[in-house]
């Protein structure tokens, strides 16, 4: 028996996560929405809408938030992969569908979301830029030759979920967790996504200024 | 002369950060900043006894007033200073981290052990229970 747990961090999405909950549930019928303190209902809302509530008592940051998820997932003796998955709505269904089949095939032991492995994703010119820095940054820092470092999309499978240990609680777990992936060195594949930008994901996601907090995260760890 | 002391200051700042901030605080860690805090104290009281005396010692280094020595020493102690607040206030969320997922976890559904009865939503610990 396998079983696929996806992991959705949120954080006041009342707007938006139970549309992604019930658009995930006919494929991963498994969910766990971990609510990092939200005081909107969010909670609520995406228990009605047939998700796993896990809730941090106190808000600790997406990375923490990643970190519980996989955590609850691998209490779970079914547990064989893991798919991790923003709350805004801006991954396809469709992409972690596929992502899992490979991890399945035996093809990997990651699968990491890529937005530059196709041209389906629409992305402004500064943006994309900052996003090619960061992903040669951590090429530069950990060998890992990635096109897109910083994409929410993964599919993990169980082995290297339990090797997973995430202690930047804010926005620099993603880094976190390429450096963590380059000590491990599992085998793993990208996959082409698509992220689809809405109003609501670009005012939820990070500003380019976040860039700035990233990197401080990182040096004074 | 100058460059000499401005080099020094450099050097201090980066060892004794490091030293502070790596290891954590371990008594030795402790130890080292209470006597950093005597010295400083006891520096501040013979210089109100004689205010010409750090003058003195700054023109050793070949440093003008005595002020500018004062001024130079609190620039250091006060990056130490955040350096090594910073240092344990991760120390401090990453514990508070580690309780708050514990916490978040004990509380959490469970569906794989009890697929057959929805209603029993929230049931922590449910097999310590059954067996007290």
């Amino acid at each position: 028996m396998s079983r696929t747990w996806v992991v959705i961090p949120m954080y006041n999405e009342c707007t938006v996560v139970g549309d992604v909950i019930s658009g995930l549930l006919p494929t991963f019928p498994n969910v766990v929405c971990i609510d990092d303190g939200s005081a909107d209902g969010s909670q609520k809302i995406a228990r009605e809408a047939g998700a796993v509530v896990v809730q941090h008592p106190i808000n600790l940051g997406q990375g923490a938030a990643l970190q519980t998820g996989i955590e609850f997932a691998l209490q779970d003796p079914a547990t064989d992969s893991i798919v991790t998955f923003d709350a805004d709505g801006q991954h396809r269904v469709d992409d972690a569908f596929a992502m899992v089949q490979r991890l399945r095939s035996g093809e990997a032991e990651i699968v990491l979301g890529s937005r530059f492995l196709d041209s389906r994703t629409k992305i402004a010119p500064l943006k994309k830029l900052v996003l090619k820095t960061a992903a040669l940054q951590s090429k530069l820092s950990t060998g890992l030759d990635l096109t897109d470092a910083h994409n929410g999309l993964r599919a993990i499978g169980r082995d290297v979920a339990t090797q997973i240990d995430l202690t930047q609680n804010r926005m620099a777990h993603a880094s976190e967790l390429i450096h963590q992936l380059a000590v491990l060195n599992p085998r793993w594949v990208e996959h082409p996504v698509e992220i689809i930008y809405t109003d609501y994901s670009k005012a939820k996601g990070q500003s380019l200024l976040n860039s700035v907090n990233i990197l401080a995260e990182l040096f004074l760890r | 002369m100058l460059i000499l002391i401005q080099a020094l200051l450099i050097v201090a700042v980066v060892v004794v950060s490091l030293v502070l901030m790596r290891g954590g605080s371990n008594a030795r860690h402790l130890a080292v900043r209470r006597i950093m805090l005597i010295l400083f104290t006891l520096a501040a009281v013979l210089s109100i006894f004689f205010p010409e005396l750090l003058s003195v010692v700054a023109g050793w280094f070949g440093i003008g007033r005595g002020t500018d020595l004062v001024l130079y020493g609190l620039v250091v102690s006060f990056l130490v200073f955040v350096a090594t607040t910073y240092q344990r206030f991760r120390q401090t969320e990453i514990s508070l981290t580690k309780l708050s997922r514990r916490i978040a976890l004990d509380e959490a559904e469970r569906p794989w052990e009890a697929p057959s009865n929805p209603t029993a939503h929230v049931r922590p610990h449910n097999e310590k229970k059954a067996g007290s």
